[in-house]
C-alpha cells in the first residue's frame, strides 16, 4: 500500500494494480486478461451489477480500468469524502468478485464491440500494437492478440474466470495506491478495515518472457481495406527495463528521434525530405515507456503517401540512425531533449491519478515507489555517449519491419 | 461465498476553494487571467483568439494558419522555434474551430519568460514561409484523407452539415480542394487581420505569482497591436430535424449513429435541469441508456451524450457505435430511452445521483493545472466568470424532478434531434425503415 497525501484539492485518487497482463493469458484464451477486467465491474459480494459504477459516480467520482501487457489496473478519482467508499469497493471485488454466466456473455458481446470500434471498423486499427508483436517476437506470450480473437472470447468459461481470479488476483499480487486529500493514518485504518481480512493466497511466480535476439531482419505486411494511405512501423528489442541505467538511454533516444519538430526524424522526414505525413516513436508496444517489463521494444511509426516508396522512408531512418550512431548528439541536443521529457513527466504527475498510477507501477515492477521523485534526476544523468551507443544497436539486421498497405491485399 | 457487507457512508464533503484570479485587460485590448496553482513547477497557457469567418476558403486558410503558425518568424526558422520550445521544457500548439483560433501550451516555470518571448514573436512576426506552407498544405491533404476514412468523422461531418447547412458550424474540416489552393500570402493577410489582441483572452495557470505573471505578459506582448477587432460568429439557422440520413459504408461491422439538436447555453436558466436530464439518459456510465444497450443487451462498447457549447448556439450531441446486426434493435432502445426521459418523470434517486456526479466532476476537472487552465479559458470564452464554479453547483442543487421533465421534453425528445447513421446499408436499411423515417445519402 502506497499513500501520498496532498491536500491542495479536495480530491482523492485510488488505484489498484494487479500483476497480470496480456502476456500471462493462457493459449486458446487470447484477450482473457482484458475480458476479465470487464468482469471485475460486474459485481461482488456486497455489490450488484453496475453498483460499483453507481457508488463511484453517485459520490461525484469517475472510474475506469485498463489492461496492459504486464498489468491490469482499476482506478477511481473522487471527492475526498468518498475515499473510504472507494477503498471498500476495491476491497469487495478483490475479496469476492461475483462471476455469472449471464454477465460473462454480456461482457463478451461488449468486448467484441470494443474491438469492432477500435480495430475492425477503424482505419489503422491495432496498427502497430496488435500487428507488430507477431513479427517482432516468437513466443505465444509476446505475439498473441491481447484484445483476443472472437472465437477465444466466445470460448471463455466461468471456470476459466474463477481460476484466473484465484491465481492472479491474490492480494499479494496487487499494489494499492492512494493519493490526495487524505491523512496516512486514516488511510491505514480504512485499508486494514476493508482489505485486512482478505485471506492471503499464494502469489504466482512470474515467468520470464525474454526471447532470443533477432539476427536477421524480419518483415511483415498487413492489409487494411479502410486505410487510404500506407504506413510502416519499425521495432527493435531494447534492454531489460529493470536496469534503468541501460534502459533510460533508449527512452531518451526515442525522444531524440521523434519528439517534436526539433527531433531527428521529424526534421529529416517532415521538414527536409517532406516525404511523409507523420512520424512517431516510443518505448513499449503500447507507448508505456516506464510501465512494461522485459521484453520491451522501441517503435517508430510513419504514415506516408503512396508516392513515397516505403524503401525511401526506411532508408532515410537508417541514415539518420547511422549518423547518430557515428557522430553522436549535437550541441545542447541532450539537454533540451531531457528538459522537455522532464516537463512532460511532471505534467503527467500533476493530476492525482497520474501520480497514483506511476507510484503503483514503480512499486509493482521495481518495489520502488520513490522512483516517482527520482526519475527526473535519473534522466538528467543519462549521458550523450549512452544515447549514441543505444542508437548504434538499432540496425536493419536486428529489427522488425511491418508495412501497412491500403486495400484488401488482392 | 462471502457475506454482503455494509457500504460505508460518505464523509463530510470539503468544498473546493474558487481560485483567486488576476483579471486584467491590457492597453492593446488583450484580456489576461492568471491563477496560482503551484503543484508541479509548470505553467499552462491558453490563448483564445476569435476567428469566425464564412465559406470554405476561410476554413481552409484558418486550418493552415494554425498548422503553420510555428513554421517561422522574421527571426527564427521552424527548426529554431522547435529547438527553443524544447530548451524551455515547453510545448505549444494551435488548433481551430469555427469560432476561434486556440494556442495552448505548457512550460517549465523557469521558462515562462522565454515562452512569452516566443509567443510574442509568433503573434507579431509569424512569416508563413512559402516552402513550409506549401509542404504543410500537401501534408494536410494527406492527413485529411486519413481523418475522413474514419466512420466517426464521416458521420460527424454529415450531421453538422445537415444541422447547419452553409453556416460556419456546418463545416468543421476544410475540403482537400480548398486546402490545395491556399497561398502563403493569404495566410499572412489573414494573420494581420484576425490574429489580434482586442477580443482575445490569455489564461495562465500554474506555478506563478498572478500579478507578476500579468506584468510579464504585458511587457512581452506589448508590441502585439492591431486596429482590427475580432469578428462574431453569425446567427444559426432554424433547426429542422428532418428524416434520418443513412450513409453507406459497405461491409462495415458496426453502424456509427450520431444524433444532435439545439440545447440551452451554459448561462441559461434551464441548463442545470437539462444537463441532469442528460446524465440520467446517457450522460455518464451509470445512465439508463448505458445500462440498457451495453450492460443489459451488449449492443455496443458504449454510448456518449454530451453538450457542446459553441458560442452561436449550444447543442446536445449523442453518439454510439453498435454491431451491424443489432442496428435496428439499438435504435429502438435509443428511441425508447430518449422518449422516456422526455415524457416520464425520473425518480428522485436518479436525480440525486446525477446531481452528485455533476457537482463532483466539476471539482475533479479543476484539480490539476491543465484542467483548471482549460476550464477557466472555457468559462471566459462562454462569457462566464470563474464564479460559475460556485454558482453552477447551487443551480444544480435546486433542480427538481419536474424541472428535469420539462427540460427533457423541450430538448431531448427523439424527433427533435437530427440523426445520421453510417453503416452497411444492405444489412441495416430494411429493418431501420420500419422504425424511423430515412433518407438515403
Amino acid at each position: 500500500v502506497v499513500v501520498s497525501p496532498d491536500p491542495s484539492s479536495p480530491v482523492v485518487a485510488v488505484a489498484v494494480y494487479y500483476d497480470v497482463g496480456m502476456r500471462s493469458e493462457p493459449e486458446g484464451r487470447t484477450g482473457f486478461a482484458h475480458l476479465f477486467e470487464h468482469l471485475m465491474f460486474q459485481g461482488s459480494a456486497s455489490l450488484g451489477k453496475t453498483e460499483h459504477f453507481t457508488y463511484v459516480q453517485g459520490s461525484g467520482g469517475t472510474l475506469n480500468g485498463s489492461t496492459h501487457v504486464d498489468y491490469t489496473n482499476y482506478y477511481e478519482v473522487l471527492p475526498s469524502n468518498a475515499a473510504e467508499l472507494a477503498l471498500f469497493l476495491e476491497a469487495d471485488r478483490m475479496r469476492s468478485v461475483a462471476l455469472t454466466q449471464e454477465n460473462l456473455e454480456n461482457q463478451v458481446a461488449v468486448v467484441q464491440n470494443e474491438i469492432r470500434v477500435n480495430v475492425q471498423n477503424r482505419p489503422y486499427g491495432g496498427f502497430p500494437w496488435l500487428s507488430m508483436p507477431p513479427v517482432l517476437y516468437d513466443s505465444f506470450a509476446n505475439t498473441h492478440d491481447g484484445y483476443g480473437s472472437f472465437v477465444d472470447l466466445e470460448s471463455a468459461t466461468l471456470d476459466d474466470a474463477r481460476q484466473f481470479f484465484d491465481r492472479y488476483y491474490a492480494p499479494g499480487n496487487a499494489v494499492l495506491t492512494v493519493v490526495g486529500d487524505v491523512r496516512t493514518a486514516e488511510v491505514q485504518d480504512w485499508v486494514e478495515r476493508h482489505f485486512g481480512d482478505i485471506p492471503a493466497r499464494k502469489t504466482p511466480k512470474r515467468p520470464s518472457f525474454a526471447e532470443k535476439a533477432i539476427t536477421a531482419e524480419r518483415r511483415g505486411v498487413v492489409h487494411d481495406r479502410l486505410a487510404p494511405a500506407p504506413a510502416v512501423a519499425l521495432a527493435w528489442r531494447t534492454t531489460d527495463p529493470a536496469d534503468l541505467e541501460t534502459y533510460l538511454p533508449y527512452v531518451v533516444l526515442a525522444e531524440v528521434l521523434t519528439d517534436g519538430d526539433a527531433a531527428r526524424l521529424q526534421d529529416r522526414l517532415l521538414l527536409r525530405d517532406r516525404s511523409v505525413t507523420s512520424v512517431g516513436g516510443y518505448l513499449g508496444i503500447m507507448g508505456d515507456s516506464y510501465d512494461a517489463r522485459d521484453p520491451t521494444p522501441l517503435v517508430v511509426e510513419v504514415h506516408h503517401p503512396d508516392e513515397t516508396p516505403v524503401a525511401d522512408v526506411v532508408g532515410a531512418i537508417d541514415e539518420e540512425l547511422a549518423r547518430l550512431a557515428g557522430d553522436g548528439l549535437g550541441e545542447g541536443e541532450l539537454t533540451r531533449t531531457v528538459a522537455r521529457m522532464t516537463a512532460r513527466y511532471l505534467r503527467e504527475l500533476d493530476p492525482y491519478m497520474g501520480r497514483a498510477q506511476q507510484l503503483a507501477v514503480f512499486e509493482q515492477q521495481r518495489s520502488r515507489a520513490e522512483l516517482v521523485n527520482e526519475l527526473p534526476g535519473l534522466l538528467e544523468g543519462v549521458t550523450a555517449a549512452s544515447v549514441q551507443a543505444a542508437a548504434a544497436t538499432l540496425r536493419p539486421d536486428n529489427r522488425a519491419m511491418l508495412e501497412l498497405r491500403p486495400g484488401d491485399g488482392s | 461465498v462471502t457475506a454482503s457487507r455494509t457500504v460505508p457512508a460518505l464523509g463530510k464533503p470539503r468544498t473546493s476553494r474558487v481560485p483567486t484570479v488576476a483579471d486584467v485587460t491590457l492597453p492593446n485590448g488583450l484580456r489576461v487571467l492568471a491563477v496560482r496553482r503551484a503543484g508541479v513547477p509548470l505553467v499552462e497557457l491558453r490563448l483564445r483568439i476569435p476567428f469566425a469567418g464564412r465559406g470554405e476558403e476561410h476554413v481552409a486558410r484558418a486550418q493552415l494558419l494554425g498548422d503553420t503558425l510555428l513554421s517561422g518568424t522574421d527571426s527564427r526558422d521552424a527548426s529554431q522555434i522547435a529547438i527553443d520550445l524544447q530548451s524551455l521544457g515547453g510545448q505549444l500548439h494551435a488548433s481551430n474551430d469555427a469560432d476561434r483560433l486556440g494556442i495552448s501550451g505548457s512550460v517549465l516555470s523557469s521558462g515562462f519568460g522565454g515562452m512569452l518571448d516566443l509567443l510574442g514573436d509568433l503573434l507579431t512576426a509569424a512569416s508563413y514561409p512559402k516552402e513550409e506552407v506549401l509542404a504543410e498544405r500537401d501534408r494536410l491533404v494527406q492527413e485529411l484523407a486519413i481523418h475522413r476514412s474514419q466512420a466517426s468523422v464521416v458521420a460527424r461531418e454529415a450531421l453538422l452539415r445537415r444541422m447547419y447547412g452553409e453556416h460556419p458550424y456546418g463545416r468543421e474540416l476544410p475540403g482537400a480542394e480548398a486546402v490545395a489552393e491556399v497561398k502563403p500570402g493569404q495566410l499572412r493577410a489573414l494573420h494581420a487581420k484576425r490574429v489580434v489582441p482586442a477580443g482575445s483572452v490569455l489564461t495562465v495557470v500554474g506555478d506563478v505569482q498572478p500579478a507578476k505573471a500579468v506584468a510579464q505578459v504585458e511587457k512581452k506582448l506589448a508590441t502585439w497591436t492591431a486596429s482590427t477587432k475580432a469578428a462574431r460568429t453569425p446567427k444559426l439557422p432554424k433547426h429542422l430535424p428532418g428524416p434520418a440520413l443513412l450513409l453507406d459504408r459497405p461491409d462495415a461491422v458496426q453502424t456509427t449513429i450520431r444524433m444532435a439538436g439545439p440545447a440551452p447555453a451554459r448561462s441559461a436558466q434551464e441548463y442545470a435541469a437539462v444537463s441532469l436530464a442528460n446524465m440520467v439518459f446517457g450522460g455518464y456510465f451509470s445512465s439508463r441508456w448505458t445500462a440498457n444497450i451495453r450492460e443489459d443487451k451488449g449492443y455496443t462498447y458504449g454510448g456518449h451524450s454530451v453538450f457542446e457549447h459553441p458560442p452561436a448556439g449550444s447543442r446536445l450531441s449523442v453518439s454510439v457505435d453498435v454491431a451491424t446486426d443489432v442496428t435496428a434493435p439499438a435504435v429502438l432502445e435509443t428511441l425508447y430511452e430518449l422518449g422516456r426521459i422526455a415524457t416520464v418523470p425520473v425518480s428522485q434517486e436518479e436525480l440525486d445521483q446525477a446531481r452528485r456526479y455533476a457537482i463532483g466532476s466539476l471539482q475533479l476537472g479543476a484539480a490539476s493545472q491543465a484542467g483548471l487552465a482549460s476550464m477557466i479559458s472555457m468559462l471566459v470564452g462562454a462569457d462566464l466568470g470563474v464564479d460559475y464554479l460556485r454558482e453552477f453547483p447551487r443551480q444544480l442543487q435546486q433542480v427538481t424532478v419536474d424541472d428535469v421533465l420539462a427540460a427533457a421534453a423541450t430538448w431531448m425528445a427523439p424527433s427533435r434531434l437530427t440523426w445520421v447513421l453510417v453503416g452497411d446499408v444492405k444489412a441495416i436499411a430494411v429493418p431501420l425503415e420500419g422504425l424511423i423515417a430515412l433518407e438515403r445519402g
